[in-house]
């Protein structure tokens, strides 16, 4: 029994631990966003609280910063439109491949599966972006990514757990496809439809390399990237230079609050999510 | 039989007449997938042409007397032997060490008694997995620097303290660990769904039979998740030569390329920054055609080891 007990003391010290390694690192940000420019890039220990004089200097920096605005209404942009894209058509997608009876079926099922396997790799995928004309648009950071396939095969389990005994009826009933999509499956989809909300609104909210290679204009930059592009700034160990290092930390907060603020509210999806993924498509 | 065509035809037109509505339905995702996945593996042909954008892939000329120049340049180059190398290190070590961390944590959350405290501690081992690898790489980069917290904590075991990421020995160490803890919370969750699946009924017998709880977990609660572990081994496997890019261009830097840089950054730099299209074309499809060989074959395996598979 003693053994027992000395296990569940390490295993809790454990997880203790696990949450510690888990948050730490964004309390040290938010904390050091906070502190004394002059001590804290000198500063090595654990932060506990800011370092005094506090200040919220580098808040002002950041938000007076033209490019973060629009970072953030890029961002947004992408997001809302993107996502609600990513949904038409991985939808779309997953009902086709549901269906049992049209002839090009397999041919189709086939295209798509393919592409899980093979791609043209990075280069090409750049230049056809090119040559599509969607160079330096935000389109371009959405229409190349709208269905992503492992996404589509989930969705499409989904879809096929729908009970068959219903749509048969409302096949009967003279129902069209685009109405048994709409009107039966997805309602009765809708917790893997959430999860699907969440994998490609969190993809476009932090994804910054489609945007470095395809778009020129600084204004029409995400925010990610233009977070990427102040953070890779190297620091040396002047004044300004600690100063700098402040706004990097006050950029990681602005960039990553919001995140943090509906991850509670969209967590209890998640445990589901991986779920849906893991069953055989 | 003589009907042959003729029936072919009504095949065709009974299937539209009764399908038209899905067709339309599925015509944006197949436009999607020829123009976005397909006429890319076209433009594949770049890798045996001297590619000019204003002639087009098909109107340049193949480079070379076989088209076979920017792969003999490349098998021939001192960047071959150090990209491969780089990868499978990176992707090997990663597999050795990433792989057994979330079962771990699957293994030791399953003991916690407290059901609140599993929970909270379960959710916020997830958090890493929804932070940017922006923000992720920017906050290892101030951490590993020489006054970071990481760099300062291994100065208390007699460390010099210096920035880690700009000595190249420290990178791999740097890339797995980071993936361990961004990835292990997330990876976990399939494990402790096939944990809450082992019937209850076969740890009441185990503790009849006298066996503690180190024996219950050999016996009863790894073979219980036996099936989920080679399932997810044989996924990683099939991707043993796809180390991705995004993260190691965030951390590297060209003094630490010596271990840093893998076939994916490689064909990013020469490719998108230094325009060589033909050559990192070549290079991208070596890679291609190794990651397809690759997960076939796991993919197979897979399908008859557990009668899982991708597809």
């Amino acid at each position: 029994m003693k053994k027992r007990n000395l296990f569940d003391l390490l295993n809790t010290l454990f997880m203790l631990f696990i949450i510690f390694i888990m948050l730490y690192p964004f309390y040290h940000v938010v904390m050091a966003s906070f502190s004394d420019p002059a001590r804290i890039s000198y500063y090595t220990g654990i932060l506990l609280w800011p370092l005094k004089p506090y200040t919220t200097e580098a808040y002002r920096v950041v938000f007076a910063n033209p490019l973060i605005l629009s970072g953030y209404r890029n961002t947004l942009f992408v997001l809302i439109v993107g996502t609600g894209l990513n949904l038409i058509m991985t939808m779309l997608g997953a009902y086709f491949l549901t269906l049992k009876g049209p002839l090009f079926k397999n041919a189709i099922t086939f295209m798509i599966i393919f592409t899980m396997y093979f791609s043209g790799g990075l280069v090409p995928a750049y230049l056809n972006v090119r040559d599509l004309g969607l160079y330096n648009s935000l389109w371009a950071l959405i229409v190349p990514g709208v269905i992503g396939t492992t996404n589509l095969i989930i969705l499409r389990t989904a879809f096929a757990g729908v009970p068959e005994s219903l749509v048969d009826s409302a096949m009967l009933d003279g129902a069209s496809h685009p109405q048994i999509l709409f009107r039966i499956i997805a309602p009765l989809s809708k917790a893997t439809l959430a999860v699907m909300v969440i994998y490609y609104g969190v993809g476009h909210w932090n994804s910054w390399f489609g945007a470095s290679i395809y778009l020129q204009n600084s204004k029409l930059f995400p925010l990610q990237l233009v977070v990427r592009n102040f953070l890779q700034e190297a620091g040396s160990q002047s004044d300004m230079a600690s100063y700098a290092e402040m706004i990097k930390y006050a950029m990681i907060v602005v960039s990553t609050a919001p995140v943090l603020v509906i991850y509670p509210f969209f967590q209890k999806y998640f445990t589901k999510g991986v779920m849906v993924g893991a069953i055989k498509g | 039989m003589k009907k042959k065509s003729g029936s072919l035809g009504n095949v065709l037109k009974k299937d539209m007449k009764r399908y038209w509505q899905a067709y339309l339905m599925v015509l944006p995702v197949v436009v999607f997938y020829l123009l976005f996945s397909y006429k890319p593996m076209y433009g594949i042909l770049i890798a045996f042409k001297d590619y000019s954008p204003a002639a087009g892939v098909w109107g340049s000329p193949w480079v070379g007397r076989h088209g076979m120049q920017n792969f003999i340049d490349f098998f021939g180059s001192y960047y071959f032997r150090r990209i491969l190398k780089n990868t499978v290190v990176l992707s090997l070590s990663s597999l050795v060490f990433g792989f057994p961390a979330p079962i771990i944590l699957a293994l030791l959350l399953n003991e916690v008694k407290n059901e609140r405290f599993k929970r909270v501690t379960q959710t916020i081992s997830y958090l890493p997995h929804f932070i940017s690898l922006v923000v992720i790489c920017g906050m290892i980069k101030m951490f590993v620097a020489n006054t970071g917290i990481i760099t300062q904590f291994l100065g208390l075991f007699g460390f010099q303290p210096t920035n880690l990421l700009g000595k190249s020995q420290y990178f791999p160490a740097i890339y797995v660990l980071s993936n361990i803890w961004a990835g292990m919370g997330w990876d976990s969750i399939l494990y402790l769904s096939a944990l809450s699946g082992i019937d209850q009924d076969l740890y009441e017998s185990a503790r009849i039979d006298g066996a503690g709880r180190w024996q219950q977990t050999i016996h009863v609660t790894l073979p219980g998740i036996s099936a989920t572990i080679i399932i997810m081994l044989l996924m990683r496997l099939g991707s043993l030569m796809n180390v991705g890019y995004e993260k190691i261009i965030l951390l590297y830097n060209e003094g630490i390329y010596e271990t840093a840089d893998v076939i994916s950054t490689f064909v990013y730099r020469y490719g998108l920054l230094n325009g060589q299209w033909g050559y990192s074309v070549a290079v991208g499809l070596f890679n291609s055609v190794i990651n397809f060989i690759i997960i076939l074959f796991f993919n197979r395996l897979s399908r008859k080891l557990a009668d899982v598979s991708l597809w």
